[in-house]
């Protein structure tokens, strides 16, 4: 009986409205979260995966050598990839094409490399005004790599521990 | 001025109403183009956001303040879309049924004791009969559009409204029973003599209904099933893009404007200074619309969606009763000697 008093009381004077709106009126006081993003950037992890990239050997060798397990482990089909015998007579790639509308940037062809040759960088900021411009081929992705690779070795080496 | 008037001749009435008109109008916009600028500010912040912070004038931010002029002139140079379906001529007239009457509703309101357009006797009666005008605009637009959702929307928004508008009618009979008038100028003069006088503690009931019913009658949070936009999309609005769509909106803001004017000037004394040693004047009711309307947008940021059925329940079987016998109780206080208390 008193219960329900109490509830009608409470009903009438609208207390749990009022402790709502005062929960929502400390808030507007609060500190705000927001990452205002071009002036501001949230810290990225070494494992971040965006943007492809291959890799060259110190020596400017490229690193892939056509093993073809990329293309096979990518669950959305993005790439391409032939192989011919070179003049000095090692396996090597002579189409490697990432359609980057097609992946869905899981890294597994960055985990199935035994090369460390295919590697996704930290860029996330890329874009294309056309279409087909999200269609990487070999040398763009060389082109990103060779550009980056001082970026990617320092992330290579930060995670090397953990696998 | 009187240069002019001689000038014009039989002209100068109208010239000079219009005058006036324009003088009320063209600021009503500007604050309603600004309270969606507040709106998404505050309930930004209560969100732990920022809201907009970008668009400034002459290269200069100034936190987002030209945002509102961004988003009109966005909606202006918008194709306005007519579904195939639609009953052309109701689909456009239908944004016109609805910001007509929260626009003509302006007429009346006093800003200060000579400051209105027309001091009619029966201003309050004139208000009530106005904005009962604007629901014709859902409903038409409900229809006009052919679609399911759109039709929904306005069935929820017409029910709502009339269920709301007679808590509202009764929440006023109070206010005029305190004031013995119809006048909106004569209830503000009613309530001089400072905070204590205002209607707002002997009314206390009526005017907690008639704020909850005028945040039901403008179809905001929590009340806002006819947009619904989680459940009917937008509801009676759904087809409508571009200017058309922004005329409902500027309805809408309107009416907010008007129904936290009206609540100032019955219940928080209008013009008049809480204190006796400060001056009365326009500023006074300018700031106390703009608490409730903080207060309507903080009601959106802080309850969830009403299910319909609880509306109206909440309408018809706690507002109702409540505010007749909290009539019945005044007026029956009204025949004691007692019935100071209410004047």
């Amino acid at each position: 009986m008193l219960a329900r008093i109490k509830q009608f009381i409470d009903t009438f004077l609208l207390t749990e409205l009022l402790r709502g709106m005062a929960l929502t009126g400390r808030y507007l006081f609060g500190r705000k979260f927001t990452v205002q993003y071009p002036d501001e950037k949230t810290p990225q992890s070494p494992r971040f995966r965006g943007l492809h990239a291959q890799r060259r050997y110190a020596n400017g060798e490229e690193r892939c050598i056509a093993c073809k397990l990329c293309e096979a482990v990518c669950p959305a089909m993005a790439i391409q990839i032939e192989s011919a015998q070179r003049e000095d007579g090692t396996r090597r790639t002579t189409r490697y094409d990432i359609d980057l509308t097609k992946c869905i940037f899981c890294g597994f062809c960055e985990e199935a490399c035994p090369v460390d040759a295919i590697v996704e960088t930290r860029i996330f900021e890329y874009h294309g005004e056309k279409r087909g411009d999200l269609y990487y081929t070999k040398e763009m992705l060389l082109a990103v790599g060779d550009k980056y690779e001082e970026q990617i070795a320092r992330d290579k080496a930060a995670d090397a521990k953990y696998r | 001025m009187e240069a002019i008037q001689e000038l014009l001749g039989p002209a100068w009435t109208p010239v000079w109403t219009l005058a006036k008109i324009i003088a009320i109008v063209l600021p009503l916009l500007i604050a309603v183009a600004y309270l969606t600028y507040a709106e998404r500010k505050i309930i930004g912040y209560m969100q732990v956001r920022i809201g907009p912070n970008r668009v400034g004038f002459f290269g200069f931010r100034l936190v987002g303040l030209g945002q509102p002029i961004a988003d009109a002139v966005k909606l202006m140079t918008k194709e306005i879309v007519i579904p195939t379906g639609a009953n052309k001529t109701l689909f456009l007239t239908a944004p016109v049924l609805a910001m007509a009457p929260a626009l003509a509703a302006w007429a009346v309101i006093p800003f200060t004791d000579e400051m209105v357009l027309a001091n009619i006797d029966a201003s309050l009666l004139y208000i009530m009969a106005i904005t009962s005008m604007g629901v014709y605009g859902v409903i038409v637009a409900g229809w006009a559009s052919n679609s399911k959702y759109a039709l929904l929307g306005a069935l929820r928004s017409a029910a709502q409204i009339v269920s709301y508008e007679i808590a509202m009618g009764f929440a006023l009979v109070g206010v005029l029973l305190a004031a013995q008038s119809l006048n909106l100028v004569d209830i503000v003069r009613g309530q001089e003599g400072g905070f204590w006088h205002w209607y707002w503690l002997p009314l206390f009931p009526l005017f907690l209904v008639y704020l909850i019913s005028g945040v039901a009658e403008t179809n905001r949070a929590p009340f806002d099933v006819a947009e619904g936009e989680s459940e009917i999309v937008a509801g009676f609005h759904v087809d409508y893009s571009g200017m058309a769509f922004a005329v409902f909106f500027l309805a809408e803001y309107t009416n907010m404007i008007l129904i936290a004017a009206l609540t100032s000037l019955m219940f928080l004394g209008g013009w008049l200074s809480p204190v006796p040693f400060l001056p009365d004047g326009f500023g006074w009711l300018a700031a106390k619309m703009s608490f409730i309307l903080f207060l309507f947008l903080w009601f959106r940021a802080t309850f969830p969606r009403y299910r319909y059925d609880q509306i109206m329940r909440l309408g018809w079987k706690v507002f109702i009763p409540v505010t007749l016998v909290w009539l019945l109780v005044m007026a029956g206080f009204m025949q004691t000697p007692w019935g100071d208390l209410f004047h």
